[in-house]
């Protein structure tokens, strides 16, 4: 981990693109970024023409130097910030953001245990952002990821995760709860304890386990992984909300 | 340095003026914990306070025996959200230190899991802070931090340190797990003291 002290900067949307049906890709320009580590996250602030504020937290899908940061957003119908960010905001918009967050959800190249992602839907981002940064910077650690999502559709990052997999550099298994492609060796439903066992590094690798996602997934989750004798302090969470 | 973001209304206008800055307030009971939740049956529990002149350990009914209050407080997490007017019930700190004899000013909190937060001892007295064991007239969950939680509600709620199991005097103020990984040292929800 890089300490890079939070603070508040202005962010300038350089593009936005469409992410699954409900979620949106959104790339900022932030001059003063001062970087951050891959799984970190930081609070967007909105402020309307009244005073009026709001503010959440997103992980940041993007990590190292750089002073772009790319968010993706999943829309919680009703919300009050994310269906804006996903509909309204508009490249040139510039939004406070506050960050970056979080020393502990976070994956740092070097580290030689296995590494186990473990995500439910929109909870891929920081997931994504560690795999991403092991396979740029050809770190030799083994990665494994479990992706829990609706369709095939609804998957973020899906052809980037597709890539690193096919670089060898990614074993990624998904779990699709409403829909699956054709052929596929199941039906649809929830991940179990079984295949989570069957997809998952076995506990005498001694993997870090991240767990990312809507909080019933992830207590679930991490409460599989305790009883299938993984060490409790090797399972780090990060859990989005929603009931 | 705050500034518009085009085309922002918001929701909610009549902001309740007993929420913080940044806070919006919640119906529901979100959960922050930074890894697998811990189940711990109340037969086992046990708490310890200990100082530099020796330990003092409670168990469940020795602890619930030191007298159990009903307390209504409001609550502020520093994922920006809160709850108002919850109601509580657990023994204030004041009791468990009536017999505790320390020169220390600060304490760490420490839980099952090994998580620990640190908060000054004036933060903890003075019917500032309890060990709370029930929660909207329900035992606490484990994901809530059942079976016993620390509750300190005029700081940030992870100061408030689940399935807590023991204080520990301290000289001086160090960091905690949550403090060493990114949030503040003291955690004022009105002073927005939400990270280093
Ligand atoms: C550390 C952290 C990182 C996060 N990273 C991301 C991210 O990368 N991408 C992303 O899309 N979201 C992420 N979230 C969730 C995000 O912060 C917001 O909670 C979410 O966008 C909903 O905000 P809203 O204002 O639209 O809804 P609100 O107006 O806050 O809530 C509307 C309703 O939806 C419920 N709700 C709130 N959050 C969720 C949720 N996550 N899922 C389902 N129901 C919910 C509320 O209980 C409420 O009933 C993250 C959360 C945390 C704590």
């Amino acid at each position: 981990m890089t300490h890079r002290p939070a603070a508040w900067h202005a962010a300038t949307v350089r593009s936005v693109s469409r992410e699954t049906a409900s979620a949106r890709r959104i790339e900022f320009e932030v001059p003063t970024w001062p970087g951050n580590d891959a799984g970190a996250h930081l609070d967007v602030r909105l402020t309307a023409p009244d005073g009026y504020q709001a503010s959440r937290s997103y992980s940041i899908a993007s990590s190292g130097d750089s002073r772009r940061v790319v968010l993706a957003v999943d829309e919680v119908p009703g919300g009050e910030v994310s269906p804006f960010l996903v509909h309204e905001l508009q490249p040139g918009d510039q939004v406070e953001i506050h960050g970056p967050l979080g020393a502990y959800f976070v994956w740092t190249p070097g580290d030689e245990r296995p590494v186990q992602l473990i995500a439910g839907g929109s909870g891929v981002v920081p997931l994504y952002a560690m795999a991403e940064l092991h396979d740029r910077e050809q770190d030799s650690t083994p990665f494994r990821l479990l992706y829990s999502v609706r369709t095939p559709d609804d998957r973020f990052f899906a052809s980037e995760l597709e890539q690193i997999a096919a670089r060898g550099r990614l074993e990624a298994s998904y779990v699709y709860t409403r829909a699956v492609p054709a052929g596929w060796h199941s039906a649809p439903g929830r991940v179990t304890r079984d295949a989570l066992a069957a997809a998952t590094w076995p506990v005498d690798r001694r993997p870090r386990i991240y767990v990312c996602g809507p909080t019933p997934f992830v207590e679930t989750v991490a409460d599989w992984l305790t009883e299938l004798g993984h060490e409790p302090r090797a399972i780090r969470t990060e859990r989005f909300g929603g009931g | 340095m705050s500034f518009i973001t085009r085309g922002f209304s918001g929701r909610g206008r009549d902001r309740d003026p007993r929420l913080p800055p940044g806070q919006t307030l919640v119906e529901d009971w979100p959960v922050l914990s930074a890894g697998p939740t811990p189940d711990i049956d109340p037969a086992d529990w046990e708490f310890v306070v200990a100082t530099e002149n020796g330990r003092h350990t409670w168990n469940w009914d020795e602890m619930h025996a030191l007298g159990v209050e009903d307390i209504t407080v409001d609550i502020h997490c520093v994922t920006h959200w809160s709850k108002l007017e919850m109601a509580w019930r657990g023994v204030p700190l004041d009791k468990i230190f009536e017999n505790v004899e320390t020169s220390y000013d600060y304490v760490m909190a420490h839980s099952y899991g090994g998580y620990t937060t640190n908060v000054p001892l004036d933060e903890l007295l003075d019917g500032q802070a309890w060990i709370a064991f029930e929660a909207d007239g329900e035992p606490l969950t484990p994901e809530h931090g059942g079976p016993a939680r620390l509750l300190v509600p005029h700081l940030y709620f992870w100061k408030s340190a689940k399935w807590v199991r023991g204080l520990v005097m301290m000289p001086s103020d160090d960091p905690g797990f949550w403090e060493q990984n990114g949030y503040n040292l003291h955690g004022d929800p009105w002073a927005e003291e939400r990270y280093w």
